[in-house]
């Protein structure tokens, strides 16, 4: 392999590990206030679709990322009613959200599949850029995956330097004691999941508009729930959410590197890798209960009443 | 707020019976909204999806066609379900079933064998079977969860048929179609009714179902698979062996599901294609809960289902409306399934003096009502 293809390969790592970055992120501050949603997948092919629809009708790529977001939010306020006001199995809610958001965005969707957009475009940022390797694979993107950088940042100091996330964290352990303490535990769950999907719903205006800017039905392809498998891989810490999401997108390039070693191999074996390697990580980290019961937050999934 | 939920003292006998009806009347309002804000008569859309398709017996027929695969995934779903083990792999054990089943039946190209179609229908429910008991043993020996690893196999699965028609398996005489070679006779599923596309696949459908209840209502394994999934601790204090009833019904559903798959292939689609199941593996859990993970609630809500598959596509054709609409249904039904469940449990009070006049009498059985709730939660 030659230092060219070498440089691509890890820019391409990036740009496909960032919406694997923004969802990932979202869930795991919503899975960190003890709820699960499993409803990444159809929240992202809402943001998706109507940030697709969005940025073409008013031409504004970045009103489309904010309605993108948008309708991440909405989806997950539906989540939101179901599995928190109603109590519901967070399991079958999620399911059905994914499900509901699947139907939904293709629906919405029909008119505008195939239909061509010129997507965000690359911002090098100046001097650091320029720096030899690390300028093309780190700053040579667009804004989205700027934002990406920003927003885990923003999610790590979050979790592990401010108030507030203790407060999530708090509710994620035990939501009883949290609220003996006083904490608004219904709100705080609330923020959690409609943070999530104002994140699901950025990362498929990354899809939509960044990574390849078109809408196809099911455009997301599972990474919804490899982001769910992530957050487990990185033991609910945001650090190895970044760390995983790289490592997830290197494997989604594997034709990439396939190529550049001279094999050819069928791409659809090679798009198998991503949800193999997804499988193997899932063993290897779940295969020790004692180490799951660590780190998982001690609520997840378990419905909490506002009247409780 | 004006509404209020209050915990019932025991769950709903007849709610969980009422919520699947509430459920459909509640997504057929909403779609009727939808069709009227499309611009097109409500009643007329209405009418087109789900009375038109069943108007004269073909359309009943084919019904059947697409409900025996649907029913064959939820019945096993439905097993695994019951136990709690959250089985969301039906696709990709219908596509894998498909694949090798389909596999097994392009080596029979020049025979008539009389045993050629028992064995491809065999290899596509053992191959089903197979590519559940990944999850099987992953989850009993590896502790992984089996939503993630379920969901996983599914795209490989469709991918590995993907790269089967693409590859391996292509018609060499196909014009460089994705398609492999037609199936011939002795491999494909005699006809129940002529000129109708309707095949014996739906006579194992049936068979399955009643399968299915015998084993949920009369058989002590049925009724530990329930056991546990209505309280594990209890399963475990019974002495009751969680991983073979895990094995189990990952096994059984996995079979089903694959035959269905192979039932597609050696049935209405004659040959492996890309697109072998529009969805039926995901369709099939929401008719597994629509059901009430019950074989006659799945045998109904199957056939509804299939109605909504064969309606979406009428109303494509005939009024011009996007194919997606049967996943939108698909999905609402759902949704509003899983908020109407929240009645099972709870009921809703009107005036919040009313139910404070209620609340000691609540307060006082809180811990069984706490047993209920997680009853109905699970």
């Amino acid at each position: 392999m030659d230092y060219d293809l070498i440089v691509n390969i890890l820019y391409a790592t990036v740009r496909t590990g960032t919406p694997l970055i923004l969802v990932a992120l979202g869930e795991l501050v919503c899975e960190k206030s003890g709820v699960l949603n499993l409803g990444q997948e159809g929240m992202m092919l809402m943001g998706a679709v109507i940030g697709f629809i969005a940025a073409l009708e008013t031409g504004n790529l970045w009103l489309g990322v904010t309605f993108a977001m948008a309708a991440g939010l909405m989806m997950s306020l539906l989540f939101g009613f179901i599995a928190l006001n109603l109590s519901a199995n967070q399991v079958a809610t999620g399911l059905a959200l994914t499900i509901f958001g699947t139907g939904l965005s293709a629906f919405v969707g029909s008119d505008y599949v195939g239909t061509p957009l010129v997507g965000i475009e690359p911002w090098h940022i100046p001097l650091l850029s320029d720096i030899p390797f690390v300028g093309r694979i780190l700053f040579s993107h667009d804004p989205l995956v700027y934002l990406s950088f920003g927003l885990f940042v923003g999610v790590y100091l979050f979790l592990n330097r401010s108030h507030a996330g203790l407060a999530l964290k708090a509710v994620g352990e035990s939501p009883q004691s949290a609220k003996a303490t006083g904490l608004p535990v219904f709100k705080i769950r609330y923020l959690a999941v409609m943070f999530g999907g104002a994140m699901a719903g950025l990362a498929g205006a990354y899809l939509s508009l960044a990574y390849t800017p078109l809408w196809a039905e099911n455009m997301t392809a599972g990474r919804g729930w490899i982001a769910l498998a992530l957050v487990v891989f990185a033991s609910w810490k945001a650090e190895r959410v970044l760390l995983g999401a790289y490592l997830f997108g290197a494997f989604s390039i594997m034709h990439l590197v396939a190529q550049g070693l001279g094999f050819s191999v069928s791409p659809n074996l090679l798009a198998i890798m991503p949800y193999l390697a997804t499988i193997v990580v899932l063993v290897m980290l779940s295969s020790d209960k004692a180490r799951v019961k660590l780190y998982a937050p001690v609520s997840l999934g378990k419905p909490f009443h506002p009247a409780d | 707020m004006i509404f209020k939920l209050e915990r019932r003292v025991d769950d709903s006998r007849w709610m969980a019976y009422l919520s699947p009806i509430l459920a459909g009347t509640l997504t057929l309002i909403t779609g009727s909204i939808l069709f009227w804000a499309l611009g097109k008569d409500p009643l007329q859309t209405l009418y087109t999806f789900f009375i038109a398709p069943v108007s004269d017996l073909y359309g009943w027929t084919e019904l059947g066609v697409k409900a025996a695969p649907i029913m064959l995934c939820a019945l096993g779903l439905a097993v695994c379900y019951r136990g709690k083990v959250w089985n969301i792999g039906a696709e990709g054990q219908l596509l894998f079933g498909a694949l090798v089943g389909g596999g097994v039946a392009l080596q029979f190209l020049e025979s008539d064998s009389a045993f050629a179609l028992p064995l491809v229908l065999v290899a596509g429910a053992l191959a089903g079977m197979a590519w559940a008991a990944i999850p099987a043993l992953l989850k009993t020996h590896f502790n992984t969860n089996e939503i993630l690893t379920t969901i996983m196999l599914n795209y490989i699965a469709l991918n590995l048929l993907l790269f089967s028609v693409h590859g391996p398996l292509k018609d060499p005489g196909g014009f460089n179609f994705p398609e492999s070679a037609l199936f011939t006779e002795a491999v494909t599923l005699p006809l129940l009714l002529e000129d109708s596309r309707m095949h014996i696949g739906i006579l194992f459908a049936l068979f399955a179902l009643v399968a299915v209840w015998v084993l949920l209502s009369k058989t002590f394994v049925g009724f530990q698979i329930k056991v546990l999934g209505l309280d594990t601790r209890a399963a475990h204090f019974a002495g009751f062996k969680e991983r073979r009833l895990v094995w189990l019904a990952l096994l059984l559903s996995g079979a089903l599901a694959g035959l269905a798959g192979v039932c597609e292939v050696t049935g209405p689609i004659g040959q492996l294609v890309p697109q072998v199941s529009p969805g039926y593996g995901y369709a099939a859990i929401i008719v597994a809960f629509l059901g009430r993970l019950h074989p006659v609630g799945i045998l109904l809500s199957s056939m509804l289902m299939a109605l909504i598959y064969i309606g979406g596509e009428l109303v494509q054709i005939e009024l011009n409306l996007p194919l997606a609409l049967t996943g939108l249904f698909q999905g609402m039904l759902l949704f509003f399934l899983l908020a109407c469940d929240v009645l099972i449990a709870y009921r809703i009070r009107l005036s919040p003096r009313f139910s404070a006049l209620r609340k000691p009498s609540s307060a006082a059985l809180v811990n069984g009502a706490d047993a209920n709730l997680s009853t109905h939660s699970q």
